[in-house]
């Protein structure tokens, strides 16, 4: 607008016709963009699945688009550790009380599965901390509590994507101060298809039946 | 002229577009704090930033509006793992939500998945059980009429209501903010309803549990407004984010976009 103003009056009809197809011009971007901007707003959950050998089932966890970190600092979805049976976790570094507890529980059962099929498993401790869990404090997590191998994959997303996972593994969590959470203790056991298999739900249990329950479901693979 | 009338025409479209995209009637939620019975530490006020916030539930019309623009959404075509079987079951079909059911009624049978969905397609999300709680403690007249007798009793009324699902939208009271149907019309879904504690797992939550079960004798209005939202997070707490149910609809929040003091600063 300020540059009309300055124009000399004789170029009068000249601004006028460049005025509306410098208007013109805008709108058109304005309309395109607006439009790309709302088809862009949701289909993030909408791109298709690269055709696979095998559908994902329909209660698998591989149906989450949701773009996670590994302690490694590697970009992955759930789906790229598709055809291994899961055994997964909710927990935040900096938690003093059960978490401690659930970590023992979870090397307690990878320590009792059978070697033969331990290829076949692994085992996924997903933050639900985000904000202080970084991949550098992810992987500081796992030296500190001798889980190097590569079974432990330690993952992190943003706090939407994680309320999200945590819903779908009826997991609660609620921050109750600046450093800790209330959280749900469960390990949920995933088959190779990503589909839940078995929950065990409180601390410090024998585990025999989410151990029995991995095997079952990582002998099924080759 | 014809440029003009492109011009005119574009211009019209693209005031339908963004109206469109905007998606419902929100309106604006002041920020404050408040004491909700959940999810405050040691009785600390909860801090609520300035926030948007749809005035109706949405509606059965709304949700078929989006089915048809996100088909992968219908009863026939949603994912097991993000609704259950009785997903948009009173419906008559997958885009049709059929003459037993009015347009104007808020839509239910909703999963947590599907309404998240819903309001990301409307450049939205829900809103957080705080939001959600903040708005609801008002009345026509207050921010906060928690502790009015007879506000409480006008929800405890309406859950001892059946079937008020089925009824249309904005037909209860307007509350302090312009916001309709908080109170008398569906239970709603919340961003982190999965953040609630009543099975005794959780170390700090617990006090309001008892304070209520093995409280005073005595049965007084700061009683009632506790067992009216005891009731609410006590739903949310029973709640999976795939189930549906036929009194649980959703309404849409969107945070609202502050000036940032360097773009007032480039201003200058």
């Amino acid at each position: 607008m300020k540059l009309n103003t300055t124009n000399t009056p004789s170029l009068f009809r000249k601004k006028e016709s460049l005025k509306s197809i410098f208007r013109f011009n805008t709108i058109i971007f304005l309309v395109v963009t607006s439009l790309l901007l709302s088809l862009q707003s949701c289909n993030k959950k909408a791109e298709s699945p690269k055709e696979e050998e095998k559908p994902i089932s329909e209660l698998s966890i591989y149906n989450l688009p949701s773009k996670w970190t590994t302690q490694d600092g590697k970009d992955i979805e759930m789906k790229d550790m598709k055809g291994k049976v899961l055994v997964m976790v909710m927990i935040y570094t900096s938690c003093k009380a059960a978490c401690p507890r659930l970590v023992a529980d979870m090397r307690n059962i990878e320590s009792r599965i059978p070697k033969k099929i331990k290829d076949n498993v692994k085992f996924v401790l997903v933050s639900i901390d985000p904000e202080v869990d970084t991949p550098k404090r992810l992987k500081s997590f796992a030296i500190e509590n001798k889980m190097e191998s590569d079974q432990w994959v330690f993952l992190r997303s943003t706090e939407e994507n994680t309320r999200e996972f945590a819903a779908v593994l009826a997991v609660n969590y609620k921050k109750i101060d600046p450093v800790d959470f209330s959280h749900s203790n469960i390990i949920s056991v995933f088959n190779a298809e990503g589909e839940l298999a078995y929950q065990q739900e409180g601390l410090g249990l024998n585990s025999d039946e989410t151990i029995s329950k991995i095997t079952e479901e990582a002998g099924k693979l080759k | 002229m014809f440029k003009r009338k492109i011009v005119l025409s574009l211009f019209l479209l693209l005031i339908a577009t963004s109206l469109w995209a905007q998606g419902a009637k929100m309106v604006t939620i002041e920020r404050g704090t408040f004491v909700p019975l959940y999810g405050a530490t040691n009785k600390t006020p909860v801090e609520v930033k300035s926030f948007y916030i749809d005035v109706y539930p949405v509606t059965n019309a709304e949700f078929q509006a989006f089915l048809k623009k996100y088909p992968e959404n219908t009863r026939s075509k949603m994912k097991g793992i993000f609704a259950d079987k009785s997903y948009l079951s009173h419906w008559e079909s997958d885009f049709n939500y059929g003459k037993g059911n009015l347009s104007n009624a808020p839509v239910t049978n909703i999963s947590w998945f599907a309404a998240k969905k819903y309001c990301e397609c409307q450049g939205g999300r829900l809103p957080t059980m705080d939001e959600w709680e903040y708005v609801a403690m008002a009345d026509e007249k207050r921010i906060d009429a928690r502790t009015k007798e007879s506000f409480n009793k006008y929800i405890m009324s309406w859950y001892e209501k059946p079937n008020t699902y089925a009824n249309p939208v904005g037909e209860t009271f307007k509350n302090y903010w312009g916001v309709y149907d908080m109170h008398g019309l569906v239970w709603e879904w919340t961003s982190d309803f999965n953040s609630i504690f009543l099975s005794g797992e959780s170390r700090k939550d617990k006090d309001s549990d008892k304070n209520l079960f093995c409280g005073s004798a005595s049965v007084n209005a700061t009683d009632l407004m506790n067992y009216a939202a005891f009731m609410r997070y006590a739903f949310r707490g029973s709640l999976k984010a795939r189930y549906t149910t036929k009194n649980l609809g959703f309404r849409c929040a969107k945070d609202k976009i502050t000036v940032s003091k360097t773009n007032l600063k480039s201003k200058k």
